[in-house]
């Protein structure tokens, strides 16, 4: 599943980053690496960006970014 | 003294001793948001300013910090924040540059101190570990170290110290705890030099650092950027214990209002409502005081220097145009003041979170929507602003677009010809029409820019949509301090524009106006010397070209005034007009001299039809010096501010003569 599609408040784990642009590095650098621990919070009110919990501390992004995250939720 | 002594290891090499006696250089370097600014001013008190890196000319802060007694003070730069060396936004490689002694004519840091924040110890040790790798003489403070301690975070300082590789201190920047702590680890790693790269070295050795992209294939920085992380994720494991992993979130709680679908926008829009009434209601008391005195002190000069001409400079030129600029003080404040305040307490990423989707609409990212709201005060603010979007082709529109924002210097003829034409009158019976019109004034700027933009990113800034990647920093208490020091940095600023630009343009126009003398100089006299003048001459020469418009040629002069900064059309048409001359009983006041003008035919020059032309053309036209001048140095080329001024002025004739000759027909006048 990627990020974009993962249900507002469930906890989840990145698997991977795709692509090796600009966008995936500064993810990357920001800790959404493989195995980091990701909740989505809610999305802005026109349905984007959307807001996510990573590592503790709160991020930014929109769904096209997302896109290129591939998570598995943990239940 | 004995500090000192004590912390110098046993066996000093005597040059570095000789060394320590020099001023050492510091650079504060961390993530955004982890109070890197408040160390700064916990560092250097009052002894800081607002300097310009050299070569990049961008704004950077310079303090002096009395390390120890027996040491000159140090100079500390704070950088603009950075998530990482591989830097995307041109803040970020600025304070790269700075780190890695690539910026043109300054040296390497003796000393970094990098700031981690406590309460996100994992994404802020990335940069440090990358700064560490560097073997620059390193310092850790680890801030916000009060608030992970309240949420249950226990950590060993010694341990994380030990993984590391170099000193670490907790700081509480605020209270001033752990400051001599940290001045005793600067002095202490300054001496030591540089350090052997650790053990755990992630990027490949020496001239990697510049791009990471270009220099690896896909496969390897993702493995080595992963590494990084796990290497992180132990070391933290290590030294921290969340004693309370459960702890309530209360960002996430204000969240649940601030970024609500409902609540969220009307939040932002009473935050705008309360700021702008504050700046247009709230700012006159002390905008008249100012007035009032520099008007006192025009009278009291004229009243005790011989009349001469040495005194009208002094009076009409030097007094007039510096107190009609000075005037402005208070607004500018108000609004650095609130914008300060937003950016410190959190909120401002959440206003840019809102409006991102808006924004993307025309093309542009939510991270221009601070640039664009700070430009409301003032346009260079504004634009230096914009560094912090990562894409150069959305900056470069975000710029294009920022002085279309009404900025307070507009006010000011807004405000006049208000007072003139439209005063007293009502729009259904109970508002008043000034105000009315003051916001049409500022929708038509916002309602072209959305236009520009939308058109600039469709043709000659087209680019696919940049990444919005943007971190949601835990909400803060803004910090007095800081706000205080964010005001008196722009207080500096902005008196100095005022003592050295704006007296020069007065002097100018004082001079233009005043030469060649006609023969005959009474006051009776003054229009024949006012036309006669090389300024006078100058309006007439493009009244032709502004006629349509409704101007006459006193109001080309002081249009031709008002490109230097809009706000000295005011002291222009005072001059012109000979307002508050050398005749007290004579004088009359400026909205008077307006209504009475009248052209050669005996018609009326100012009709309410004209000062709402004119209003449309100070919307539109780019009347700025110091908007061309920062956009150059921002854009590092003549290519853009000379578009910018170019493209806006014909969009204020055409605006302008729309207004003017489509009202003709519609038989206003």
């Amino acid at each position: 599943m990627t990020l974009d599609k993962t249900p507002l408040g469930s906890a989840a784990r990145i698997v991977s980053v795709a692509g090796s642009d600009i966008v995936a590095l500064r993810l990357m650098e920001m800790g959404m690496v493989p195995g980091a621990p990701v909740r989505v919070i809610k999305s802005a009110p026109l349905g984007d960006p959307i807001q996510v919990c990573v590592r503790d501390y709160h991020l930014a992004l929109r769904r096209n970014e997302a896109r290129a995250i591939t998570v598995i939720v943990c239940e | 003294m004995s500090a000192v002594t004590e912390i110098l290891p046993s066996k000093v090499d005597p040059s570095r001793l000789r060394d320590s006696q020099r001023a050492l250089t510091i650079a504060v370097a961390g993530n955004p948001n982890t109070g890197k600014t408040s160390l700064f001013n916990a560092l250097t008190g009052l002894r800081q300013k607002v300097a310009n890196y050299p070569g990049v000319t961008v704004e950077s802060k310079v303090g002096q910090w009395s390390l120890a007694p027996a040491l000159p003070p140090a100079r500390v730069i704070d950088l603009p924040g950075l998530y990482s060396l591989d830097a995307t936004s041109l803040d970020e490689q600025i304070a790269r540059d700075v780190l890695l002694g690539r910026a043109s004519k300054l040296a390497e840091p003796d000393v970094v101190i990098v700031t981690v924040d406590a309460t996100n110890l994992i994404r802020n040790l990335y940069l440090a570990t990358q700064l560490i790798e560097t073997g620059l003489p390193m310092v850790v403070a680890l801030t916000m170290f009060d608030l992970a301690e309240r949420s249950g975070l226990r950590i060993n300082v010694q341990k994380l110290s030990d993984a590391l590789d170099v000193p670490v201190v907790p700081v509480i920047a605020k209270r001033r705890h752990g400051i001599d702590d940290l001045g005793r680890a600067v002095v202490s790693a300054a001496t030591a030099g540089l350090r052997q790269k650790p053990a755990w070295c992630f990027s490949i050795p020496a001239e990697n650092k510049l791009s990471v992209r270009s220099d690896l294939n896909s496969e390897s920085w993702q493995e080595l950027l992963t590494a990084r992380y796990r290497w992180i994720e132990n070391v933290v494991k290590e030294s921290a214990e969340d004693q309370d992993a459960q702890h309530p979130n209360t960002s996430e709680r204000i969240d649940a209002f601030v970024t609500h679908k409902f609540v969220g926008p009307l939040i932002l829009f009473l935050v705008m409502l309360v700021i702008f009434q504050t700046i247009f209601s709230w700012a006159n008391l002390p905008m008249n005081l100012i007035d009032h005195v520099f008007s006192a002190l025009g009278n009291g000069l004229r009243a005790h220097f011989p009349a001469g001409i040495l005194t009208d400079l002094l009076v009409d030129g030097i007094i007039a145009g510096v107190g009609g600029v000075l005037i402005f003080l208070p607004q500018i404040l108000l609004l650095f003041f609130f914008i300060t305040l937003l950016e410190d307490s959190g909120y401002m990423a959440r206003a840019a979170f809102l409006i991102d989707r808006l924004m993307r609409a025309v093309g542009l990212h939510g991270k221009a929507f601070v640039p664009l709201l700070s430009s409301f005060a003032c346009a260079v603010p504004g634009i230096m602003a914009t560094r912090t979007i990562e894409s150069p082709k959305d900056r470069v529109a975000t710029i294009m677009i920022a002085p279309f924002m009404s900025c307070s210097a507009r006010l000011p003829v807004y405000t006049l010809m208000i007072a003139a034409f439209f005063s007293g009158q009502k729009v259904l019976g109970f508002i008043s029409l000034g105000a009315v019109m003051i916001l049409g004034m500022y929708l038509l700027g916002i309602g072209v820019a959305i236009i520009v933009a939308w058109i600039l990113k469709h043709t000659i800034l087209n680019a696919p949509s940049p990444p919005f990647v943007m971190e949601l920093p835990p909400y803060r208490l803004p910090s007095f301090g800081n706000v205080a020091h964010t005001l008196l940095a722009r207080v500096g600023v902005f008196l100095k524009r005022a003592g050295t630009v704006i007296m020069a343009i007065s002097i100018l126009l004082w001079v233009l106006v005043t030469f060649p003398r006609s023969s005959v100089n009474t006051i009776n006299d003054h229009m024949t010397q006012v036309e006669n003048s090389y300024a006078g001459q100058a309006g007439r020469l493009i009244e032709p070209v502004i006629a349509p418009l409704g101007f006459d040629w006193k109001i080309g002069i002081a249009l031709i005034s008002s490109f230097a900064a809009r706000e000295t059309v005011i002291s222009t048409l005072s001059i012109v007009y000979n307002v508050g001359g050398d005749s007290g009983a004579q004088s009359t006041s400026l909205v008077a001299a307006l209504r009475n003008a009248r052209r050669a035919n005996g018609s009326r020059v100012w009709t309410p039809l004209v000062a709402l032309s004119l209003m449309v053309f100070f919307v539109l036209a780019c009347q700025c010096m110091s908007t061309v001048a920062i956009v150059r140095r921002e854009t590092n080329s003549w290519r853009w501010p000379l578009f910018m001024v170019s493209y806006m002025l014909v969009l204020a004739y055409v605006a302008s003569l729309i207004t003017y000759q489509g009202g003709h027909l519609l038989g206003f006048s």
